[in-house]
């Protein structure tokens, strides 16, 4: 097992399976909420459910809105587990505050869409700052 | 977090369950960007659109005014998703209007003012210099923080309803001075002259910086901006970086020299002429015909109503012209008979929405609408990724074209 250290986050201590991708992430431009997929065909994760899914991606994009989304995406049981950012941005730390949606950024050792694996199961602790890869 | 007497009695539930919420949801926030304590703010402005909001936002807000919500300081609202009055000629459905009517109610009861405005800087009550806020949508921060220099960070509808329930934001990022000083110096080598060309300038410093946590301060300016050319600077330049401030050297008032903001450490990057066309090249040629015209993003002041006018009195035009404007304005042009001039040709002028957020990607598929021309910067680099394939042109070539139906 290998634990990660990152920020202290925002959101209750969840394990889940990874979704790993070298991209950004807007809910409002890259999502289909309804069906719960990345719907942009540019996004590197096209076409692939988030739903129960633990994303791992590189940074937060868009306006204020977002806020209100993921709170939505939750409430119809079509949302991610958690996000794990490299950095996240104000809006979207706002919006898994609201959501109650587990959400950690800033890995103390580099680049975290390089460390875990799409498929892989893994254990965030916000509150501790640490992300645990189980297998 | 360290909190005040008060602070602990809203976080125990003593002054309620939404005060509880609010600060609760606050501290959370702060304790994922080191903030240490809260800071009071005099205003919050809060981002409900329905189409973000949605059934399960409303519900929260609806609860929230059940449970005996009210603001704690003065709260006024960005766009609304629907203009009551003229919803249905543009497709809009009664489902989209029924979540504005109930955020409407909802807001009402928590004692928010509904402004429904992007340019509450232009028309209700300015920050003032070292003015802490509370406000969403990034053209309003940014204008806020950079232009009056007032300290908002950009915050979402959910901490904007916080901030306006409990009277304070968790102090993190544009609070914080250090946050505030000048991280990338741009020198302008070709000089804005209307409008459209501010916020050119705006996407180009934008995409150059790229993030929420950099600052550019721009040098090389020969003309103070006006508020309305200030306004596409700001708006397109949060669009395109994420950028929430910036500072005009000379000009802005945390920048009456370079060295105010640490700008005089920095290495000088230039913005030529050259990186201000290769942005417009992605925007539209001429010849390309056109499905509709929008000016929006942020809404017009009056002094853009009467310009707009101007340009399409007597005139009469193959593409519809659509003009997004804030209640208080509207009413202004209205009694000074600016919206009659500019219905009279038969562009259509709307109240309280600005375009991009009122169901932009249902409008387009009603009307078959993608070819979309606008004078705004910001508008056609969101637009983008709503299934539109977006022009940008002058206010001017913009009403020229709506004549001919292709871009002149």
């Amino acid at each position: 097992m290998t634990t990660l250290k990152c920020h202290k986050g925002i959101g209750p201590k969840v394990t889940g399976e990874a979704l790993v991708a070298d991209d950004n992430f807007s809910a409002r431009y890259d999502l289909d909420r309804l069906k719960g997929i990345f719907s942009r065909p540019q996004h590197k994760l096209a076409g692939q459910s988030y739903k129960g899914k633990i994303l791992v991606l590189n940074t937060s994009k868009g306006g204020v809105a977002s806020a209100w989304m993921l709170y939505e995406m939750k409430s119809r049981g079509i949302a991610p587990k958690a996000i794990l950012f490299n950095n996240a941005n104000t809006i979207l730390a706002q919006g898994a505050a609201l959501a109650d949606m587990t959400m950690c950024d800033r890995f103390e050792d580099g680049d975290v869409t390089t460390f875990i694996q799409s498929g892989q199961t893994v254990e965030v602790d916000p509150d501790a700052g640490t992300v645990t890869i189980i297998g | 977090m360290k909190l005040t007497d008060e602070e602990q009695a809203m976080l125990a539930g003593d002054l309620g369950e939404p005060k509880r919420w609010a600060i609760d949801h606050q501290i959370k926030v702060g304790g994922m960007f080191d903030a240490t304590d809260l800071v009071p703010v005099s205003q919050a402005h809060m981002m409900a659109d329905p189409e973000s909001v949605g059934d399960a936002g409303v519900s929260f807000m609806e609860n929230l005014a059940d449970k005996g919500a009210q603001v704690a300081i003065p709260m006024i609202t960005d766009p609304r998703g629907v203009d009551l009055n003229y919803y249905r000629p543009l497709g809009q459905t009664e489902e989209m209007a029924d979540i504005d009517r109930r955020t409407i109610a909802a807001c009402e009861r928590m004692g928010i003012l509904m402004t429904n405005t992007c340019v509450n800087y232009q028309t209700i009550m300015p920050p003032v210099l070292g003015d802490h806020v509370a406000y969403g949508d990034t053209g309003v921060v940014i204008y806020s923080n950079s232009i009056c220099g007032a300290r908002s960070n950009f915050e979402g509808g959910p901490s904007a309803l916080a901030a306006g329930l409990t009277g304070r934001t968790p102090r993190y990022g544009l609070h914080l001075d250090v946050n505030r000083r000048a991280t990338r110096r741009f020198v302008l080598q070709d000089q804005p002259k209307e409008l459209t060309d501010w916020g050119v300038l705006g996407a180009v410093a934008g995409k150059m910086a790229g993030s929420y946590w950099e600052v550019p301060v721009i040098e090389g300016l020969e003309s103070v901006p006006t508020s309305d050319e200030a306004k596409h600077l700001g708006a397109a330049m949060a669009s395109y970086g994420s950028t929430p401030l910036f500072h005009l050297a000379g000009i802005t008032p945390e920048a009456q020299s370079l060295a105010d903001v640490g700008g005089d450490k920095l290495v000088a990057e230039d913005i030529t002429k050259a990186d201000l066309d290769a942005l417009r090249s992605n925007f539209g040629r001429k010849g390309d015909k056109i499905d509709v015209v929008v000016f929006a993003a942020p809404q017009l002041s009056i002094v853009e109503m009467q310009q707009v006018a101007g340009l399409v009195d007597g005139k009469s035009f193959k593409t519809p012209i659509l003009v997004c404007t804030s209640p208080q304005v509207y009413a202004d042009a209205t009694r000074m008979k600016i919206v009659e001039r500019i219905e009279a040709t038969g562009a259509k002028v709307l109240e309280g929405t600005c375009y991009y957020n009122q169901y932009a990607r249902e409008i387009g598929e009603a009307n078959g609408w993608t070819r979309l021309l606008s004078n705004s910067a910001k508008i056609v680099n969101i637009l983008g990724g709503y299934g539109y394939e977006p022009a940008l042109a002058s206010m001017k070539d913009c009403v020229a074209s709506a004549v001919v139906g292709e871009i002149v």
